[in-house]
C-alpha cells in the first residue's frame, strides 16, 4: 500500500470528502414533488385513461368503423354497431376492458374521427375488478369530464402527426 | 405506608424519564429519515402533523393494530420474549444518565460499568429473536449480530478506560465534571472517532448493518417478526442509538455542560446542552446511514479486531503514561 493511500485511510480522507458532499445536497432544492397535492407536468401525448369524445352539438363522434377493434393488439375492445332511423351508423355496445389494455395508444392512433383518445387521467383505480370494465356510458361520462384537456391536448400534437 | 410513598415517588420519576425518551424516539426516527431524504435531494416524511412530525406516531398505530404472527415452528415462549428483552434493555440504560447536575434516576457512582453491562446484555434479544425464530434468515442475522456486537464492545471498553484514567471515577456526573477546562474530545480526539464507529457497530447501523442486511438476509433477526413485536425491536434500535449517542455526549462531548462559560450559553439549563449534543450526534448517525455502502463481514471482523482493538489499546498505553509522567493523574473517588 502506497503511504499516501495510508495516510488517506488513517485521516478517513475519502469519507469526510462523502460527508462533505452529504452536507451540501441536504441543502439544494429537492428534486420530489408532494405527489397528491401536487402533480408533474405530463406531455399532451400522455397515454392515461380512455374517454369517446361528442361533437359540440353532443352526437357521438364514434361511426362503428371498428379499426380500434381490429388494432388492438390486447383485444380489450369489444364494439357492435346498428343503422340508427337517420341512416347513420353508431355504436350500441362499446367496452374497453382495461384490465387487459396496455395503454399502447393503438386505438387513438387508428381513430380516423378521433372519437375514442386517451386522456391525461392516471387516478383511476379502483376497489373492484368490475369497475373497471368501461362501458359507453362511461367512456362519454369520461370523454365529457375531460373534453376541455382533450381538445387542447389533441390541438398541441396536431402539427406532429 | 413510608414504603408505598417511596415505591410510588419512584414510579412517578421513572414515568417522567421514559415518556419523554419514548416520545424523542418518536422524533428521532423522524428525524433519522428526513436527514436521509434530504440526503438523496427528497423530501422525506411531511404529510403527518406538521412537518410529517407525526408519521412514527401513525406508523405505530399501524403496528398495534396489525396482526402479530408467531411461526409454527418457533419457540412461542423465547420469540415472544426476545422484543421485549430488546426494547427493556434500551430503556433501562438511561437511568444513570445524567441530564443535568441533579436530573439523573440513580446516581450510582458505577454508572459507567452499569450502563456497559446493559449494552452488553442488548445483544440477548438479538440472538434469542434469531434462536427463536427457528428460521434460516433470522438465525444468520443473529448470529452476525452476536458475532458484531462482542467484536465491538471490547474496543468499546477499552475506549471507556481511556476516559476513566482522566477521571478517576466511574460515576458518569463526575465525568461530566471532569470536563469542566476541556472536553475529552480534545485530548482523546482519535478516541472519540474509533468510539463513534464502535457505536454505529454496536447499534447495528450502516455501514455496519449486517444483521439485517435487506439484500442478503431480508430483514435479519427481525425476518419473522411482525405487528407491535417488530415495533418494539424497532423502538429498542432507536432507543440504543440514542443511548449511545447519550454516552458518547457524556464521555466526550462535556455533557450537561455549555460549551463556553460566558454568559448566555451558561444561563441555559444543563438539559439543554445534553439534549443539543445528542441530537447533534444523532444527526451525524443519519448523515452517515445515508453516504456509506454497506461493509463484508471479515472486513468487520477485521476493523474490529486487528484496527480498533491494537489502536485503543496502544491509546490507553500513551493515555497512562503521559498522566504518569506529567503527574496529572487524578484522584480516585
Amino acid at each position: 500500500m502506497k503511504i499516501s493511500r495510508i495516510i488517506k485511510t488513517v485521516f478517513m480522507a475519502d469519507f469526510l470528502a462523502g460527508l462533505s458532499i452529504a452536507v451540501k445536497e441536504m441543502f439544494k432544492s429537492k428534486k420530489t414533488i408532494n405527489y397528491p397535492f401536487e402533480k408533474g407536468k405530463i406531455s399532451p401525448r400522455f397515454r392515461g385513461e380512455h374517454a369517446l369524445r361528442r361533437y359540440p352539438n353532443g352526437e357521438e363522434r364514434c361511426i362503428a368503423c371498428k379499426l380500434c377493434e381490429a388494432v388492438c393488439p390486447a383485444q380489450a375492445i369489444t364494439i357492435e354497431s346498428e343503422i340508427r332511423s337517420d341512416g347513420s351508423r353508431k355504436t350500441k355496445r362499446y367496452d374497453i376492458d382495461m384490465l387487459k389494455c396496455i395503454y399502447c395508444g393503438l386505438c387513438e392512433e387508428s381513430c380516423p374521427v378521433d372519437a375514442i383518445v386517451q386522456g391525461p387521467n392516471f387516478e383511476f383505480s379502483t376497489e373492484t375488478r368490475e369497475e373497471l370494465y368501461y362501458d359507453k356510458k362511461k367512456l362519454l361520462e369520461n370523454g365529457d369530464r375531460w373534453e376541455t384537456v382533450l381538445a387542447e391536448n389533441i390541438k398541441a400534437d396536431a402539427p406532429f402527426k | 405506608m413510608t414504603y408505598f410513598n417511596i415505591f410510588f415517588g419512584e414510579i412517578y420519576k421513572i414515568i417522567f424519564l421514559l415518556l419523554p425518551i419514548l416520545v424523542s424516539i418518536a422524533l428521532i426516527v423522524w428525524l433519522d429519515r428526513r436527514v436521509w431524504a434530504f440526503v438523496q435531494k427528497r423530501k422525506g416524511p411531511n404529510v403527518v402533523g406538521p412537518f410529517g412530525l407525526l408519521q412514527t406516531i401513525a406508523d405505530a398505530l399501524k403496528y398495534i393494530f396489525k396482526e402479530i404472527i408467531v411461526p409454527a415452528s418457533a419457540n412461542k415462549t423465547i420469540f415472544v420474549l426476545a422484543p421485549i428483552i430488546t426494547l427493556t434493555l434500551a430503556l433501562i440504560g438511561w437511568a444513570v444518565i445524567p441530564f443535568s447536575n441533579e436530573m439523573v434516576l440513580a446516581n450510582i457512582n458505577v454508572g459507567i460499568l452499569y450502563l456497559f453491562a446493559i449494552s452488553s446484555l442488548s445483544v440477548y434479544g438479538i440472538i434469542m429473536g434469531g434462536w427463536a425464530s427457528n428460521s434460516k434468515y433470522p438465525f444468520l442475522g443473529a448470529i452476525r449480530s452476536a458475532a458484531q456486537m462482542v467484536s465491538y464492545e471490547v474496543s468499546i471498553g477499552i475506549i471507556i478506560i481511556n476516559v476513566l484514567l482522566c477521571v478517576g471515577s466511574l460515576n458518569l456526573n463526575k465525568i461530566v465534571l471532569a470536563q469542566q477546562n476541556v472536553w475529552f474530545i480534545f485530548p482523546l480526539f482519535p478516541m472519540f472517532i474509533v468510539f463513534f464507529i464502535s457505536s454505529l457497530a454496536e447499534t447495528n447501523r450502516p455501514p455496519f448493518d449486517l444483521p439485517e442486511a435487506e439484500s442478503e438476509l431480508v430483514a435479519g433477526y427481525q425476518t419473522e417478526y411482525s405487528g407491535m413485536m417488530y415495533a418494539m425491536f424497532w423502538l429498542g434500535e432507536y432507543a440504543n442509538i440514542l443511548l449511545l449517542c447519550a454516552l458518547g455526549t457524556v464521555l466526550f462531548l462535556g455533557g450537561w455542560l455549555s460549551p463556553i462559560d460566558i454568559y448566555p450559553f451558561s444561563a441555559l439549563p444543563g438539559i439543554f446542552w445534553m439534549i443539543f449534543k445528542i441530537l447533534g450526534l444523532f444527526i451525524l448517525f443519519s448523515l452517515v446511514k445515508a453516504i456509506v455502502p454497506r461493509y463484508r463481514f471479515d472486513q468487520l471482523m477485521r476493523l474490529g479486531w486487528k484496527i480498533f482493538l491494537p489502536f485503543s489499546l496502544i491509546w490507553v498505553v500513551l493515555t497512562a503514561s503521559f498522566l504518569f509522567f506529567l503527574d496529572m493523574l487524578p484522584t480516585i473517588g
